[in-house]
Order: C-alpha cells, then structure tokens, then sequence
C-alpha cells in the first residue's frame, strides 16, 4: 500500500473552516445542492495546487458564466464526455513541461470534477481510456443519479423505480426499469490503485477529505465516487441536503468504502442497517414506489445482497437488520 | 547550412517534421491512411529522439480532448488524423478553435463512410470547414514538410491564436514516395521556437478558468474576435511563408497560380490534383489555348482578395471540388469561389465539377475534357457546362 499523508493526525474541522474557500459563493448552484460541498471539500482537502478539470454539468453552468468565476484555482472544462481525456492532455503536458523547466518544479494535482452523466455513460470510454493509460489524476464523480441540468433525465446511475423525466411514472411504467450500474466496481476492475465511495455528511465529517488526500497520494488515477444529492431531482427540501445522504449510508444504500491496491476496506458499519423504505419515503422521485410492496420488497433484497458482498469482500462480519426502523426526524419528501 | 534530400512517404515526411518541431504532447489513435505518421512517431519516442509526451488515447474524440489539455496547460501539441476519425474529432475541434489553442494536426484526406472507403477526397477536412481552425491543402510531400513546419508559427502567432490543419491527399501523398529536401534539425528548431502562451492552466499562481459558459450577452464577441483572428491570419500566412522562404529558399503563398498571366482559361483545385491539372495547362498551352490553373494552399482564411484578383479577369473557369455538399449546386469549393466573385465587375462565366471521390483517379483525358469545354465557353461557341460529377457512370 503506498504511503499517504493522512495516517498522521487529520486535520480538525475547525481548522480547515478558516481556510479560503477555493470555490467562492455567489454561484448559481440550487440551494442545498450538494456539490459546491464536495468541491469546497474537495479543494481543501489537498496539500497540493490544483489544477481542475470539469465536464459540462450543473456545475459548470453554474460557477462559471463570464465575465465571473467561482474558480480559485486553475480551471479547464472542455465538453460533456472528455474531462478524463482532457486531463490526460494536461497531466502529460505537466510532465512534458516540468522535465524541460519550463514551469516551476513542484507538486502539482490534477482533479476531475464530473458529474454521473459525465462519468457512467457519455464519459466512460474517455474515463476508461485515462484509468488504462494511468493518468495520474483525481477523478470526482458527483453522483446525483441522473442528467440535472438538462432537467432530471435518467443516467445509468438513477436507482431502480426513480421517477424522472426520460422514465416518468405512468399507468404502465413505475419509473426507471433496472438496477443502478456498478461504477465504482468497474472503476475496481481497472485495477486503479485508489478508488473509493463516499458522500458529504455530518457524522463522517472527515470521511471525503480524508479519501481526498489518500488519492492525491496515488501512484496512478485515483476514483472516488460521491453521492451527491440534488434537491430538485430527488425532491427533497434543501436543508435535507446532508440528513437525505445519512439515510442513504444508514441504509448501506450507499457504503462508504475505498479499494487500495486491489484490497477493499469498509469505512463505516452501521450497528443495525435502516430499513430502505426510509431512504425510498424520504424523496419525492420515489413516491409512487411507497404502496409497491414487493417492489420495494425486491429493492431491499438487492440492497442487502450488495452490502453482504461487500462486507465478504471487506472481510468483515454481516450486520443485523434494525428490527423496529428508529424514528426518522430529517427530511420530508417534497414535489 | 547544408540540406539533406530523402526519399520519404507524406507520412514519413510529416512524423520527421513533427520530430524536429518536437512537440511536448502528442495524442495518437490509429486510421489509415494517416495512420503511419504517429506510428513513426511513436518509434521517435520510443528511440529517445523525441522530448514529447504520448498520450495514446482510446479514441479521435479523445485524441483531440488530449490536446485541447495539454494545449491549455501550456504545451505545444500536435496530433494526425483522418476521415471517421476527423468526424468523431468535430465536436472538440470547434472547442479547440473557441478556446483559442494553437494545436496543429496533420490530416490525411480521405472519404467518410457510407459507404466505407479508405481512399482519398475532400469531404472529412470540408466537414470541418466551419470549425474554426486554419486550413491549409498542399500539392506535394515537399509542400508537406514545409507547410507543418511553418504550422506551429502561424496557429501560435499572437495576432491568430487558432488551431491549424494541415491537409493532404490519402494515398496519393499519404503513401507515394517523394524525394523530399530536408532542414536541419537545429534550423527547424531556431524557426519555430518555443511555445509561451500568456494565459496557461498550469500557472497556479495566477488561476485562470478556461472553457466558461457565455450567455448571449458575451457570446456573440467571443464568436467574432474567432473571426478577425481567422482575417489576420490572412496576413499572417503568407508573412511566415515569406520568413521560411527567405531562410531555407522555398516560398509558399495562399495560393499557387499556374500560367495564369495571360490565361483566359482556368481550373481551380485544392491539394495534390493540381498536378494533374498543370500537366493538363502544358498541353493545352503546347495547342496554343490560353490556359491556366490556379490551387488554394489556404481554403480558411478563404484568399478571397487573390481569388478575385486572379479569377476576374477570364473568361471562363471550371471549379474541382474533391467533396460534394448534396442539395446544393456543387461542391464547397464551387459555392465559395462563385461567391466571391459576384461582386467583381466582371467575372468569368463558371463550372463545377465534382470529382475524385473515395480515391477515384482523376484522367488526364477527363480533365483535358473539361478545359476542352472552357475553351469553347470562352469562344462563345458552346454553354459552360452546368455542375456535375466529372467520370461517374449513369
Ligand atoms: C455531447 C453532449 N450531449 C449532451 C449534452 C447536454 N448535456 C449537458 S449537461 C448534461 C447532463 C449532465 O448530467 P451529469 O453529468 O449527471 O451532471 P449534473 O448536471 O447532474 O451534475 C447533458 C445531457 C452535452 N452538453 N453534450
Ligand atoms: S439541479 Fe440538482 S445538481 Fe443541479 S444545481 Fe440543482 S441541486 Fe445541484
């Protein structure tokens, strides 16, 4: 396992508040999107000058209409599907240019900042070409679970049942039909030598930033997928932001987890998995899934059949499934 | 300074150039027929002859996301391409342009599917046409190797800052041997020098976004500052073409005009078929008739001042378009010079022909026939012929 930083004490929270924010406010991000969150996190988290590299999402549209940014470091978005190849180009350009002293010679990190459409569909040839090559990047996926600013659409990424515009719910269609892909599984299979899921949240608060630093110390491209959630797709209210994204750990919907080397750790157990129907209730795209008993039968199988394979390839013990679902005092679903 | 002649393939010429440029990114994905030129490369890199960073992608599209990359981290970067692989490029190119990056590609002319074809025409360069880079079209092998050399000079001038295509014919230039007189290594690196952008993503000091959205309050300037870039490039060719010519002894204008002084006769062309059709003018000249050629070297910037100077002034002109724009007239090259030459005060009565397409040969004879049917256009004895495929069966 290659060293990183972070085995030394982490940085306290307070500490990094007084940092400069790399990504200013005043963006035109919804309020209670997540991932100006992760970006700032992000950011901040590196010991290093970044360079970012963005695909066109919500993110994109809403930090950098000219003649303002919210950008404090470098910043580069080329299109929707190339942010991976894009990077390729500019970390080999860094290279190029650091042996021929033509820039400072120091530590440089590249970072991707793309979002599920970006990064599981129309940007996966690109970003598995840059994992195979091994560029030495890395790369964020802001997994909101579907296309947001084009206006909700589907990705590979939308969970089973969620309505959205390209799978509304009709008399003859309960949402999207299939299961999520295995992103981050088939990021694995590309054998990088960092990858890792995580999300913004309070009772973790170190979990992102942590993750952050140990991929900044890869040897190769680091992968790290966050969920991220989106108010207006997943219907929530904005202040539910970070509670919605603890029911989805809570529910292991969403472990926390990272591979090093090939050698998967688990993150966070909870002492006794949450029912999924607290994840389902909690947003408006899955309110017509509430009375589909076996529907959301099947959904809480298939939930705990990937939570066990992960706990197996973990190497840890099973959990018990909480038997009375404690009383949930975040987020109520909204239209 | 003591020059060295090769027998070289355009292929060959093209990576020997891109060597002594030595660029500090290249991005490579294979297709024929240029194909061999990063192949070359490659073995430069892989010999240490090179100071250049690989980047072998898994697509076209990625190919010139690479460079759009390493362009504005600051490098200079360069890639080759033909056909599907130009198409699947289109969306980056036009990025390429808007971004203002200075990336030079080397393009070996071929057909786009369907049907497949790997031969030469026009078609995958004019699909670009309106993407925003420079455009120049060569004869020969020799034209080849001066052209790319002068290309990083003109893209990376402060008054253009756009990308540059360098286009030759597939096969005929591509793969045909030439006897080519080289430059020194230290020559070609004195000419084109370094690159030092003044705004780069690796300058951390001093951040930069790159790529933001405009709305339509700033978008329309954006889109004409491109547009004035490309007319200053109108001077800014030939003025590199001057500076070359006056240190290796060979010059290259926007346009080749062959026995044209006192033409009354002429064809126009773009690329390697401009042999053809000089062969064509001799023969005719040798009968007496007053004809003559003339070749765009740059189709963007469009010479439209040299087009009408030249042009005007006859009587009778048959444009040769190797791509055709279906549902029009004729092809693009047809369009733009008829264009152009509305406003003279007088002009010649004009043909077109499409020709060459998937690697069609063009004959001497089809040709001849063609100039045959200007001459009588021009005595008055016959109508211009109407555009049409030049060679195609019924
Ligand atoms: C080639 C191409 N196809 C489609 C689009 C339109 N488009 C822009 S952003 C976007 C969706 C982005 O979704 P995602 O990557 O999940 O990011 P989010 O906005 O959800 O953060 C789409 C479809 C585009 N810009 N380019
Ligand atoms: S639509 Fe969703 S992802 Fe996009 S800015 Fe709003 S909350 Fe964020």
């Amino acid at each position: 396992m290659f060293q990183h930083k972070t085995a030394t004490a982490p940085v306290s929270l307070k500490k990094l508040a007084e940092q400069p924010d790399l990504l200013t406010g005043g963006h035109r991000l919804c309020a209670g999107c997540a991932e100006s969150a992760i970006v700032r996190q992000v950011l901040m988290a590196s010991t290093y000058p970044v360079v970012a590299i963005m695909a066109t999402g919500c993110l994109e549209v809403a930090t950098t209409v000219y003649p303002a940014t919210a950008w404090r470091v470098p910043m580069l978005h080329n299109a929707f599907e190339n942010a991976a190849a894009t990077a390729s180009g500019a970390e080999a350009a860094y290279r190029a240019l650091r042996a021929k002293g033509r820039i400072p010679d120091r530590e440089l990190r590249f970072v991707v900042f793309a979002g599920d459409g970006g990064t599981y569909d129309i940007g996966f040839q690109s970003l598995s070409g840059a994992l195979e090559r091994g560029t030495r990047f890395l790369y964020i996926c802001f997994n909101n679970e579907g296309y947001m600013n084009t206006g909700i659409q589907r990705s590979s990424a939308t969970p089973l049942g969620a309505d959205t515009s390209t799978t509304p719910v009709g008399e003859a269609v309960l949402g999207k039909p299939g299961w999520r892909k295995d992103l981050t599984g088939i990021v694995v299979a590309h054998n990088a030598p960092y990858v890792a899921q995580t999300a913004p949240t309070a009772f973790r608060p170190h979990d992102l930033k942590n993750k952050v630093a140990r991929a900044l110390e890869a040897p190769g491209p680091a992968f790290i997928n966050v969920l991220s959630a989106c108010t207006r797709g997943w219907r929530y209210e904005p202040a539910d932001t970070i509670a919605i994204t603890q029911l989805a750990i809570d529910t292991c919907y969403w472990p926390l987890f990272e591979v090093i080397d090939g050698k998967w750790h688990l993150n966070y157990k909870p002492k006794q998995k949450r029912p999924i129907m607290d994840w389902l209730s909690a947003q408006g795209r899955f309110r017509h899934l509430l009375k589909q008993g076996r529907l959301v039968a099947e959904i809480q199988a298939r939930i705990d059949s990937e939570w066990d394979t992960l706990l197996e390839r973990c190497g840890e013990a099973p959990v018990a499934a909480a038997s009375v679902p404690p009383p949930r005092k975040a987020a109520g679903a909204s239209d | 300074m003591s020059n060295r002649f090769a027998a070289l393939t355009g292929n060959q010429a093209a990576a020997l150039a891109m060597r002594q440029i030595e660029p500090d990114v290249c991005a490579a994905y294979p297709i024929t027929p240029s194909t061999q030129v990063m192949e070359t490369y490659s073995q430069y890199v892989a010999d240490g002859a090179v100071r250049t960073e690989l980047v072998l992608v898994e697509s076209e599209h990625s190919a010139m996301s690479a460079c759009v990359g390493a362009a504005c981290a600051g490098a200079r970067a360069m890639t080759a391409t033909s056909s599907q692989g130009l198409a699947l490029m289109h969306e980056v190119l036009y990025i390429a342009a808007g971004l203002r990056l200075p990336i030079v590609m080397a393009v070996a002319n071929r057909a786009l599917s369907a049907p497949l074809n790997i031969h030469g025409d026009q078609s995958d360069t004019m699909g670009s046409r309106d993407a925003g880079w420079i455009q120049l079209y060569v004869r020969d092998v020799q034209e080849l190797y001066d052209t790319l050399i002068q290309a990083p000079r003109i893209a990376e001038h402060c008054e253009v800052m756009l990308p540059v295509m360098v286009c030759f014919d597939g096969f005929t230039l591509s793969h045909a041997i030439e006897r080519v007189e080289l430059l020194e290594d230290g020559a070609v690196r004195d000419f084109v020098g370094v690159y030092r952008p003044e705004r780069y993503l690796l300058d951390v000091e001093h951040p930069h976004t790159f790529g933001p959205a405009l709305l339509p309050d700033y978008y329309t300037e954006a889109k004409r500052q491109q547009r004035e870039a490309m007319s200053r490039a109108l001077e800014i060719i030939p003025h590199v073409a001057l500076e070359f010519g006056a240190r290796f002894g060979r010059a290259w204008g926007m346009v080749e005009a062959y026995r044209l002084e006192d033409a009354e006769i002429a064809a126009v062309v773009l690329g390697s078929t401009a042999g053809t059709l000089m062969e064509v003018v001799d023969r005719m000249r040798e009968r007496g008739v007053r004809a003559g050629m003339l070749r765009l070297r740059a189709f963007r910037p469009f010479p439209a001042e040299e087009v009408v100077r030249l042009l005007a002034p006859l009587k009778a002109v048959a444009i040769f378009d190797r791509a055709d724009s279906p549902g029009t007239p004729s092809g693009p090259l047809y369009e733009e010079i008829r264009s152009v030459l509305y406003d003279a005060p007088a002009r010649p009565r004009i043909s077109g022909m499409v020709y060459g397409l998937g690697g069609r040969e063009m004959l001497v004879e089809e040709a001849s026939a063609t100039y045959e049917a200007l001459e009588r256009a021009a005595a008055g004895t016959a109508e211009i012929p109407p555009p049409g495929y030049l060679s195609a069966r019924g």
